[in-house]
């Protein structure tokens, strides 16, 4: 009687606490990112769902969205859907989780500096080589942008992920503060210097700002003059003792430069990523570096004439300016998913690298096309003849052909990195410490991820 | 939030037979009843403590593949690379001033509104709703308010002459973080001061009065030594809250930056495990953690187990 | 006597000032919250604009893109904060009630069990937590909201508290007139409890509503997202346009605080008590 009295009791409770557990189930498909919930229902209800995460949101996301019910209503055995999974590292961080838990997407969009982080991972994903091959799909390397295929490109020049949006820095200007002091877009950074200088003393409140410091002032700085970024060709070569070389006097140099204009107020730190673009837009800077995919939303949000020019170079060096690399993504293709789904992730790939996907990707964004295929389109379509601001990037990217110390940095955890060199410039332009002691420890920090990395592999 | 702390734990001394009103003989039903409290606890505490544990001396990259034992290696890297003990150096600093602040000022309120004849409701309201405010939401208004590409903080700071930059200062991001912990926790110490207050025995203030002492020299002599206790008490949960609770308020401002010079032990945590994928050096970390709240807990029970005037 | 008025008109200015302060951050919110994004990027305009409510319920309605609509936050929200909250209440009760009211064996195990994790609140073990509750399957879900933040025995102990201070003898005359041990908890252990209940369920629902950390890991779903960790999706996504959706941001603020605000407001004294739980 007590013990049935007993377990009654418990029962109770358990009950009620599995109601809550129960309304856990999610709902079938789950997710619903507000914009592919409307626009993706036109495929059939027996289409094969592929799931796609992605970084994008505002202006770039409805652009992927685009592309993403193009190929739905193209066909009806897929049904790709586009999941806004926040930036790029909580991406990278929701696809490594989810793969512990075996819940990953079918494709996901990692970042440049995850693509080491991944590729040595094998076994998560499929090459995307592989899968093309398999489901007898043309695709060959040379199909890519030089820029964008060395970027991604294994050691044996194949593709592991599909290089998607890609972008480089350039340097963005505001024409009628640059024609009121008579100046012409700096080529240089002792252009730079001065034309900034003049900024302010017409009335501007700083000369120029700088998006993504870690990306454009570190990892392109490095590429675009042609100073090495870490040893063994930025790590392209080797995975274990791979040393950073940014405490070298041509970073030490430019950090420090970088500081004194700080200091007179010729340049102004604006924070990570892009937020300095409010700077920018608000007419509190003339001139802001960051990448060209920021071009739609800058158009958007400037109230004035906006011009695009080449990133600064290091005059006196003699390979200068050398190449840009590629920032942005590529896609993966995770491993272990239903068979079934494979065929279809081949074809949503192939219809994103086609010449109209690419040419509608690139004169939207502000991205360069990866694919020769979309470079050929745009050209047709006299893109760059009505867009000369849009053949900056590309120029940066293809003028001359990449040395072996300008492919790319390929470098495992590379956004630690990132977040060491931040540290260390936010520590110099606050006075902190100089730009040498800054950057030696950045160095010796760096060189410990890097050989934790290697250590785990 | 602080509730996690509440004042519940510092009771937490039980004895070593705990205490019972115990006088129903059934054996069942206790641990029927008991049960899905245990249940909780094992799935949700203490599995998740073995897996830290686990996780801690072994090496496995990103995605969890190719898990070797390696000792204390990983303690080793987290103790010899310097930002964990670059983030316990940021906690306690947080931890010190964010606690002075809080309490000094919460006190003041105490004191001020105790003595006003009328209006000690609405005091109370006043000063008690912003604990409510969850810290991510007052993080977002703070990063509105001190943002310096938008932000009016910023525009007032800079025309009072300050390069207000907190982006780049990493005393100024401290500043920011700090007091809008401030904002938001000065309720609970208001709170707690103003139930001391009112728990200390009247003849004694009164006696204090009859000596002719002015009221700052009595508030100082007599009310503040015998608000010891909560003084205390206050002490360490405002410094503990800092080492658990202060997340929302680093992620939404500073993502613990410049130069990690916001990131607490928590948010260090998260960066391993989360953004940097390193969850051997995480697993290192977060037993590292628990061993200090740990210890920082016992001394909270051992140093409050002695109650104060009132009781 | 004139000085003594002196002294209190003086204790109100401070007092009034020290609480205009406090309400300077809301100020500032609803003065953002009713321009448009534009108005804010050159200089703050520092009187209220006219677009307030158009603004809260475009939040509301639409939301941002590849956000959810702020008013299904705020349901999940309230799921989350009632769930945590009455699902407390609902485990801490009878486990208090047992540790208290029985003598059994193992009584030791139990009470120790639970109260161990008074030493280490979720913030702390966040991380394995998190792995355990991805492959029980609960990421994206109202369980893996509520049930991993039940596992604190704050509210046990409180309530072991309390029952502690009930005459023994109450317990004592219930057993020897033949009322059954959750008759007692039913009929007079829990109406006497009243006020404790309801100081613990102000302390909880605040607690389940601001929580940040727990479900910014847990939902990827937009679905499942919480208005509190909506936050930092939705200041992202403001950002991503050339001019930053502060506006917009402000008055998804204002949202979220109001449900928790309006709670301790109205439940004051439950809530004072419940925060000086300690002390009384």
């Amino acid at each position: 009687m007590r013990r049935a009295q007993a377990i009654a009791a418990g029962f109770a409770v358990m009950a009620l606490l599995a109601g809550c557990g129960g309304a856990a189930a999610p709902a079938s498909g789950g997710t619903t990112a507000s914009g592919a919930a409307a626009a993706t229902t036109t495929g059939s209800s027996s289409a094969i769902p592929i799931t796609f995460w992605d970084a994008y949101t505002g202006p770039l996301g409805a652009d992927l969205q685009h592309l993403v019910d193009e190929f739905n209503s193209s066909q009806t055995q897929y049904q790709v859907k586009a999941v806004y999974k926040g930036t790029y590292p909580q991406v990278l961080a929701d696809t490594i989780a989810a793969y512990r838990s075996h819940q990953a997407p079918d494709i996901t969009m990692i970042f440049d500096v995850g693509t080491a982080t991944m590729m040595d991972s094998q076994g998560v994903y499929e090459p995307v080589y592989k899968l093309m091959a398999q489901n007898n799909i043309p695709f060959a390397t040379s199909d890519f942008v030089g820029a964008a295929a060395s970027y991604y490109e294994t050691a044996a020049d194949h593709l592991d992920s599909l290089p998607f949006a890609s972008s480089t820095p350039v340097l963005y200007y505001n024409k009628a503060m640059l024609a009121k002091i008579n100046a012409q877009p700096p080529a240089t950074w002792s252009q730079m210097g001065s034309v900034g200088a003049a900024l302010v003393k017409s009335g501007v409140k700083n000369g120029f700002t700088i998006g993504w410091p870690d990306w454009t002032q570190f990892e392109q700085y490095a590429v675009w003059n042609a100073y090495p970024y870490a040893t063994d060709d930025n790590g392209y070569t080797a995975v274990k003792g791979v040393q950073l070389l940014i405490n070298t006097k041509p970073f030490v140099d430019h950090i420090n430069q970088l500081a004194q204009w700080q200091k007179s107020g010729v340049f102004i730190y604006g924070g990570r990523e892009s937020t300095p673009e409010p700077l920018f837009l608000s007419g509190k800077v003339g001139m802001y570096i960051d990448s060209s995919a920021s071009y739609a939303a800058i158009a958007k949000g400037a109230k004035f004439a906006f011009g695009e020019a080449p990133l600064p170079y290091q005059n006196g060096d003699a390979n200068a300016p050398q190449n840009t690399v590629v920032g942005g993504n590529s896609l993966w293709v995770m491993a272990g998913e239903p068979a079934d789904v494979y065929p279809g992730v081949a074809r949503f790939l192939q219809f994103l690298m086609s010449g109209p996907s690419q040419a509608y990707w690139a004169a939207n964004t502000g991205y360069v096309p990866i694919s020769t295929a979309g470079v050929t389109a745009l050209t047709n379509q006299g893109f760059y003849a009505k867009n000369p601001y849009a053949m900056v990037a590309v120029k940066e990217l293809t003028d001359k052909p990449a040395l072996p110390t300008t492919r790319g940095i390929r470098l495992g955890d590379l956004s630690q990195i990132r977040d060491i060199e931040n540290a260390a410039i936010t520590a110099v332009f606050a006075n902190k410490e100089s730009a040498q002691q800054a950057l030696d420890k950045a160095e010796q920090q760096g060189n410990a991820v890097l050989a934790k990395f290697a250590s785990s592999y | 939030m602080l509730q996690a702390t509440s004042p519940a734990r510092t009771r937490a001394r039980p004895a070593a037979a705990p205490a019972t009103r115990a006088v129903f003989p059934q054996r069942a039903l206790p641990l029927a009843l008991a049960l899905p409290q245990l249940l909780v606890v094992a799935l949700f505490f203490l599995w998740p403590t073995y897996l830290a544990l686990r996780e801690a001396f072994i090496n496995v990259n990103a995605f969890g593949l190719g898990g070797r034992f390696v000792g204390l290696a990983n303690f080793a890297y987290v103790l010899t690379t310097g930002s964990y003990l670059h983030a316990l150096g940021v906690t306690a600093e947080f931890g010190l001033i964010a606690t002075a602040a809080r309490m000094a000022l919460g006190l003041l309120l105490a004191e001020q509104v105790q003595q006003v004849g009328r209006g000690r409701a609405i005091y109370r309201t006043l000063f008690a709703w912003t604990y409510a405010v969850p810290a991510a939401v007052a993080g977002s208004l703070w990063l509105f308010i001190f943002n310096p590409q938008v932000g009016m903080g910023g525009e007032i700071l800079a025309a009072l002459g300050v390069r207000w930059n907190f982006l780049l200062s990493s005393s100024q991001a401290l500043a920011v973080v700090i007091s809008m912990t401030v904002w938001q926790l000065t309720a609970y110490n208001y709170l707690f001061f103003t139930a001391g207050l009112q728990s200390l025995p009247e003849d004694v203030l009164e006696a204090g009065a009859l000596d002719g002492a002015g009221p700052s020299k009595r508030f100082w002599r007599i009310t503040f030594p015998m608000l010891a206790p909560t003084t205390f008490y206050l002490s360490v949960v405002n410094i503990i809250f800092v080492f658990f609770s202060t997340f929302a308020t680093i992620d939404i401002l500073t993502q613990g930056g410049p130069d990690n010079g916001t990131a607490t032990l928590v948010y260090r945590i998260y960066q391993d495990a989360f953004q940097n994928a390193n969850t051997s050096v995480a697993g290192a970390e977060t037993i590292l953690l628990i061993l200090l709240v740990s210890a920082l807990t016992a001394v909270q029970f051992r140093f409050l187990g002695r109650r104060g005037y009132y009781q | 006597m004139r000085a003594r008025r002196r002294r209190e008109a003086g204790r109100h200015v401070l007092l009034i000032g020290l609480a205009l302060i406090f309400l300077v951050p809301i100020y500032v919110a609803v003065v953002a919250a009713s321009h448009s994004a534009g108005d804010l990027l050159a200089a703050f305009p520092y009187a209220p604009g006219g677009l307030l409510l158009r603004n809260l319920g475009r939040v509301l309605i639409a939301g941002f893109p590849n956000a959810a609509p702020v008013d299904r936050m705020l349901a999940n929200s309230l799921v989350m904060a009632l769930g945590i909250s009455l699902g407390k209440l609902l485990i801490s009760v009878p486990a208090a009630f047992a540790v208290v009211f029985f003598n059994f064996r193992g009584r030791m195990l139990v009470f120790w069990l639970i109260f161990i994790t008074l030493l280490l609140p979720v913030e702390v073990r966040f991380f394995p937590t998190y792995q355990i509750t991805a492959q029980l399957g609960l990421l994206n879900s109202y369980g893996g909201l509520i049930l991993p933040l039940m596992a604190s025995a704050t509210a046990t102990f409180l309530f072991r508290q309390y029952f502690l201070t009930l005459p023994k003898e109450l317990a004592d005359a219930a057993r020897i007139d033949g009322v059954r041990p959750l008759q007692f908890l039913l009929r007079i252990v829990l109406p006497l409890s009243r006020p404790n209940l309801a100081a613990l369920f102000v302390i909880e629902f605040v607690y389940g509503w601001n929580q940040y950390l727990w479900p910014l890991l847990t939902t990827t779903d937009t679905h499942y997202q919480t208005v509190v960790m909506g936050m930092q999706g939705m200041i992202s996504i403001a950002s991503s346009f050339g001019v930053p959706q502060w506006n917009l941001v402000m008055a998804a603020a204002i949202l979220a605080l109001l449900p928790p605000v309006l709670v301790v407001v109205a439940m004051q004294r439950w809530f004072v008590r419940g925060i000086a739980a300690g002390i009384n």
